[in-house]
């Protein structure tokens, strides 16, 4: 993203003659929190503090709100149960009762995104799954994943997946190279589905804040932020809920890969 | 404003590629409005139709985030 930060700073420069001294991209930039070094490997940044806050937030809705473990649960031992039930049931209900083992995997993959998506959501905060570099490596885990699955419940079975038997034979090569494209394309448009909504959302709520630089026109952006705010927390719990699903689809795939 | 006609032809690439958005948003809607039109026919099978609502849908968004992508790589990769 060095590219980016440098035209993000170029069109500051341009900006700051007229009041306004943002760029809608800048929210994305990567920071140390200490000092104004490099950013190296294991430089303690942006990103890095709010995963952290994301895990302890976790931690805290899932761990310490269901320790008591109430017959009449309070509020975050409620949101607790709706969470691990909804996320159960679709397991159950999108992969079967054998996906049922790697449920654990989908349930953190889930509360990992949301609580990003809504974390990022909090003004002045920094949102981690707007980067392709997050969303990435959860597609890639589950394309690995589910791939190395697929070749150790099936073996030599699972290449059925690419070879569609209820196709005339004289179609089925061609189909089998549409099918090993789109098997390989799938983890760039699941990761690239996250990051690009969550980061098209934020974007288009700073281009409005950008418009409330004009005194006539900033009743109508203030009244547009709302509004688009209403949507965005619509959008990253779909969005959340969407690369989950994905993943039980993949995962079924995989333990079942007859067409 | 500065720049060269190579610039220039990565802003329009990258403006036209906002089309593919905008074709799937079409196809979103597609998706959707058929799930709607379905589900008023018949309620009682709606309910358990949801995710595949929601898997259709993020199958027609995906071409329009390829289109996002090359937007994206127009304006600040290439």
């Amino acid at each position: 993203m060095a590219t980016e930060a440098a035209h993000g700073a170029e069109t500051v420069e341009h900006a700051a003659g007229t009041g306004l001294s943002f760029h809608p991209m800048d929210q994305f930039m990567i920071k140390p929190l200490f000092g104004d070094g490099a950013v190296g490997m294991f430089t303690i940044t942006n990103a890095t503090l709010w995963m952290f806050i994301c895990i302890l937030a976790i931690i805290a809705v899932m761990v310490l709100g269901t320790s008591r473990r109430a017959i009449i649960p309070s509020r975050s031992q409620s949101v607790a149960e709706l969470a691990y039930g909804f996320i159960y049931k679709m397991v159950e209900d999108v992969t079967g009762k054998d996906g049922l083992k790697y449920f654990p995997y989908i349930m953190t993959l889930f509360m990992f995104i949301v609580f990003s998506n809504f974390l990022g959501l909090i003004p002045m905060s920094f949102t981690t799954t707007s980067h392709i570099a997050v969303t990435w490596v959860l597609a890639l885990c589950v394309f690995l994943g589910v791939t190395i699955l697929g070749f150790v419940k099936n073996g030599v079975h699972f290449l059925g997946l690419f070879w569609v038997t209820s196709a005339p034979l004289a179609l089925r090569p061609i189909l089998a190279v549409i099918e090993i494209i789109s098997y390989f394309v799938r983890p760039v448009s699941h990761s690239i589905r996250l990051a690009g909504n969550v980061m098209a959302g934020h974007a288009v709520m700073k281009v409005f804040a950008g418009f409330a630089a004009l005194a006539i026109v900033s009743p109508v952006s203030i009244v547009a932020i709302t509004a688009i705010y209403g949507l965005e927390v619509l959008v990253a719990f779909i969005q959340a809920y969407v690369f989950t699903i994905l993943t039980c689809v993949y995962l079924k795939d995989a333990l079942h890969p007859a067409h | 404003m500065e720049g060269d006609i190579a610039n220039l032809g990565q802003f329009i690439g990258a403006g036209l590629a906002g089309l593919g958005s905008g074709l799937a948003a079409l196809g979103v809607g597609n998706v959707a409005a058929n799930f709607l039109g379905g589900a008023l026919r018949n309620p009682s099978a709606a309910a358990s139709q949801t995710a595949t609502l929601f898997i259709g849908i993020a199958f027609a968004e995906a071409l329009g985030i390829f289109s996002f992508l090359v937007a994206l790589l127009l304006m600040f990769a290439v």
